[in-house]
């Protein structure tokens, strides 16, 4: 299996608070990796890290190094933009534009180029299908997106992610607030997107990560303590601290 | 946070010593009828039965509970799914306990029962079921791969048996049932021995998570 994203002893400080600790992991390309971990465990740092939404954030440092198929993100010559292209992220709390649900879709291919009207029909209509939310909203695609159910946003939000054609999606928490019919909706997808994307997931969900995610790497303050396939880490965990907090015995 | 699902634990376990006392009894009591020729005894034993699927009705229910509760991982997933599949092996002993005491009741066997080696066999079966509650009582690894190592001496318990009875057969070829009785209950021990061994791998199974030399789930 090819690893697209690796990390070699990172540290992340934010001012004086080091948030990540000698991070090393080597994210396999289309698979589902699963970040878990207490609150203010890091995960979502380190999550946010691999796009770098983090160099928004005043005061971080960073030491060590994170490669993307071989190449240093936080090199001079890497493209910001372009990187958050090809790592595409999407949210907690579905973020719709205040616009219409086509527009939503063609926002990004817009950004990063002039497509014709029908190339952005065309993509719209294969981001929609790729987050599986084309049937439910063909008639309306001149309509609001704010006026679609948590769950359909989420889609949107994922189909707008897909839009511009990444090789990994960054998930943090993207059922959280969502109803459990919802939420299987976005894992069934999640399982489709396996087939061409790399997904990096943030759950607090124990069930969730077993369910969709072929490794899991478990994270407590600020430290990876272990990371393998999902079945050996819920089965038979290696560590401790790993055993102690899937079984909820602290955190 | 978790003090309710511990309690819950701790009351499955309970309920599966429970289980396992249950069916220590109910051998030890039909290996008395049948080397004392205890009729009660053997009653007991056949009384036994039922409690014992009843016990065994209650583990599982608990054990779907917690499954479904607590949506269990690791040890604790081990723990619940070795308990289920327990009680089965558990639940034969039982089975076994009574249809050898139900042997014991329709013919006179102990005079014959004496001439032969099946009360070393009982002896070592009832030792084998025992150390494997045990060995889940006490989480206890070693125990249990005893348990597991134990199962070839009454393997050959049995055979040794089964020529004492053939070589009887050919020097009293008209002895009449209880050779053939006292065969087949040497074979519901041999299958105690199976079950208890089954029980022995499953609580090895709780504690490494390795089932016979594999990896599960």
């Amino acid at each position: 299996m090819n690893k697209i994203i690796t990390t070699t002893n990172f540290d992340l400080y934010y001012g004086s608070f080091q948030a990540l600790k000698s991070i090393n992991i080597e994210i396999p390309e289309k698979e589902i990796t699963a970040l878990i971990g207490p609150s203010g465990c890091g995960k979502s740092t380190f999550l946010k890290t691999l796009n770098r939404m983090n160099d928004l954030v005043p005061g971080v440092k960073i030491s060590g190094e994170i490669k993307f198929h071989g190449e240093d993100i936080f090199a001079k010559e890497m493209n910001v933009n372009l990187l958050r292209k090809r790592i595409g992220m999407v949210f907690q709390k579905p973020n719709p534009f205040p616009m219409s649900i086509y527009d939503n879709i063609a926002y990004g291919p817009r950004l990063h180029g002039s497509p014709k009207k029908t190339e952005l029909d065309e993509i719209v209509e294969r981001s929609l299908r790729g987050a599986a939310l084309w049937d439910e909203v063909k008639d309306r695609l001149k309509k609001s997106a704010l006026g679609l159910s948590g769950g359909q946003q989420q889609r949107l939000c994922i189909a707008r992610a897909l839009s511009v054609e990444p090789e990994v999606l960054l998930m943090d928490e993207p059922t959280s607030a969502l109803d459990p019919g919802s939420t299987i909706r976005i894992e069934n997808l999640m399982a489709e997107l396996r087939r061409n994307y790399t997904v990096v997931i943030v759950t607090h969900n124990m069930q969730q990560a077993v369910r969709i995610s072929d490794k899991t790497a478990f994270f407590l303050i600020g430290e990876m303590v272990e990371f393998g396939e999902t079945e050996q880490i819920f089965a038979r965990p290696v560590d401790r601290r790993t055993e102690d907090y899937i079984t909820g015995r602290f955190g | 946070m978790r003090n309710r699902f511990d309690e819950q634990l701790e009351s499955l376990n309970n309920s599966l010593i429970r289980m396992g006392a249950l069916c220590e009894s109910a051998i030890a009591n039909a290996t008395k009828a049948l080397l004392e020729g205890d009729r009660t005894l053997a009653g007991r034993a056949i009384e036994a039965d039922s409690e014992i699927d009843q016990a065994e009705r209650e583990v599982e229910s608990l054990c779907l509970k917690l499954l479904l509760q607590q949506q269990p991982v690791a040890r604790d997933l081990r723990q619940i799914s070795s308990a289920l599949k327990m009680i089965t092996d558990m639940e034969r002993i039982g089975d076994q306990a009574s249809d050898i005491s139900e042997m014991v009741m329709s013919v006179e066997l102990d005079p014959a029962a004496h001439a032969i080696h099946i009360g070393d066999m009982a002896r070592a079966t009832i030792g084998m079921v025992t150390d494997s509650i045990d060995a889940y009582v006490r989480r206890d690894l070693a125990l249990a791969r005893r348990v597991i190592e134990a199962d070839d001496v009454v393997d050959n318990l049995f055979l040794t048996v089964k020529s004492e009875l053939l070589a009887g057969l050919k020097i009293n070829p008209a002895e009449g049932e209880a050779p053939l009785d006292l065969l087949m209950i040497a074979k519901y021990y041999e299958r105690i021995g199976d079950h208890a061994t089954n029980i022995a791998e499953w609580v090895e199974f709780s504690i490494t998570g390795v089932h016979k030399g594999e990896l599960l789930g």
